[in-house]
């Protein structure tokens, strides 16, 4: 282990301590704040209640982000290739991220039901921007040297979309993918606040209102744990598919 | 032979070159040598057909084309080798843009592999081998360009001198063993005394031919060559008296 990885390790067991030991000489009501033991026990014993919540929130969020690239993915790609459809979306774009999107959960409840879909969509609006305009800076982002190679080698758009402009933003396209996997959490949770019959976030509130505060953290838990796990597997899968990362051109 | 006559292009209401004239001749290296911002720049621009000419002609071989895409090989001080690709699939990247038979262009990288010491790195990836081995499979590929016209962006400005003298080799061994015709571009004097045979001293504004110089065929070249001194020390006043600033 590093010496980095070392001292943050100590540092969480430090924080951890210090809320299990306040918690206990303070004697905090745990309606209030129980201790981190009491919240592991209550994730581990209460796994039975939590699995289904954190399930369909699982699949809110993969939905939400598969939802995001079909129409991410497509749209860079489009702007990239046509500049008069660019200038035309821009704006639109910009406009759309100046809409406060959480304000439109309620909204999406209304049109699209208490079920998944509206959860879905909200996770998806959410990240569905700043993954398009990081692929649309990768594509752009392309050295002028190796456009005018596959314009000397009498290479079309979409044969050189394929062998250099793709590649090319690939970096760019897993640093959206970053951001988007962990705004797409979010988005799912409040989309299940506003309106649900399942998740990790109508469970939270559910729990929330019958004070058992232990079982609210056991949920953020279980969030967090899902959230970390996108996260590693977005870098999981930028290692496979870029693993000419460190190289230099 | 790469003519091209008349040819005027016009960027934000001022004159980048008008009427700009260039002959090269089979099998030689013309060196288009001048100041940054000179126009260079747009000039290789309009031959690849980045940007289009507001008038003149641009012809190969007597034929008069829009701009040399499809028609010219090139290269540059980079290898501009894609990582996503081992060294064979981006030496077979011109036959498989130009969708040529794949088998055939393999054999042919191969033999050129083994040609150029590269034999058995095939399936490694750029990031794999030396910089040395990245230049000589940046030049099988010129070579699968299978193009008598190589069109050169500053080859070797801005490298150490080890990497220079071993793409300078590489890039004679274009012209003396693949009889290959060359245009260059480049505000470096030495990099243009060392490859050039027709040596062309531009001015800015618009860019024009200040003198055309011939230079004996004496390749390799040798900085340390007096008569390339004295031909540097003429050059430099040349441009400087032209009122530009010119590294070298």
């Amino acid at each position: 282990m590093s010496r980095a990885n070392l001292l943050a390790m100590m540092l969480l067991l430090l924080l951890l301590g210090l809320w299990e030991t306040g918690c206990r000489i303070f004697e905090v009501p745990v309606f209030i704040l129980p201790p981190p033991s009491a919240i592991l026990s209550t994730a581990v014993t209460k796994a039975p209640l939590i699995l289904p919540h954190a399930l369909t929130t699982g699949l809110e969020i993969v939905c939400g982000i598969g939802l995001a690239l079909v129409v991410a993915i497509p749209l860079a790609t489009g702007m990239f290739a046509w500049d008069w459809l660019e200038k035309a979306l821009s704006p639109f774009l910009v406009a759309s991220q100046a809409i406060p999107v959480f304000a439109l959960a309620p909204l999406l409840v209304v049109w699209l039901g208490y079920g998944v879909a509206s959860k879905i969509f909200m996770a998806s609006i959410i990240i569905f921007f700043p993954i398009t305009v990081s692929l649309l800076e990768g594509f752009k982002g392309c050295d002028r040297e190796f456009r005018v190679l596959f314009r000397l080698m009498g290479a079309g758009f979409w044969q050189t979309m394929r062998l250099l402009y793709w590649p090319w933003a690939l970096p760019n396209f897993f640093a959206g993918l970053r951001v988007g996997v962990t705004v797409a959490t979010i988005g799912a949770v409040i989309g299940e606040w506003v309106g649900a019959q399942r998740g990790l976030g109508y469970l939270m509130i559910q729990a929330n209102a019958r004070l058992k505060v232990d079982l609210v953290f056991a949920a953020i838990l279980w969030l967090s744990v899902m959230g970390l796990l996108l996260w590693f597997g977005v870098g999981w899968l930028e290692k496979r598919s870029i693993p000419y990362k460190e190289f230099k051109f | 032979m790469l003519s091209v006559s008349g040819l005027t292009k016009v960027f934000a209401q001022q004159l980048v070159f008008s009427r700009f004239d260039l002959a090269v001749k089979p099998n030689r290296i013309a060196v288009l040598l001048g100041p940054s911002g000179c126009g260079k720049s747009t000039f290789f621009d309009v031959l690849t057909g980045v940007v289009r000419a507001d008038g003149g002609s641009i012809s190969w071989q007597g034929q008069e084309l829009v701009h040399l895409g499809g028609i010219a090989a090139y290269m540059h001080q980079k290898d501009l080798l894609l990582p996503w690709f081992s060294l064979v699939e981006n030496s077979l990247l011109p036959a498989r843009t130009a969708a040529e038979d794949l088998k055939a262009a393999r054999i042919r990288v191969d033999t050129l592999f083994d040609r150029l010491g590269l034999g058995g790195y095939q399936e490694h990836y750029p990031h794999q081998v030396s910089g040395g081995m990245r230049q000589r499979c940046a030049l099988v590929r010129t070579l699968m360009f299978d193009r008598d016209l190589v069109l050169l962006d500053e080859p070797l400005s801005a490298l150490d001198s080890i990497t220079r003298k071993s793409l300078q080799s590489l890039l004679l061994l274009l012209q003396s063993e693949f009889q290959r015709t060359m245009v260059m571009i480049t505000h470096d004097v030495d990099e243009a005394l060392l490859l050039a045979d027709d040596l062309y001293l531009l001015s800015a504004c618009p860019m024009r031919i200040i003198e055309r110089i011939r230079l004996r065929a004496d390749k390799p070249r040798r900085f340390d060559d007096p008569e390339l001194l004295a031909l540097k020390n003429g050059i430099m006043k040349k441009l400087e008296a032209d009122g530009d600033h010119v590294q070298g």
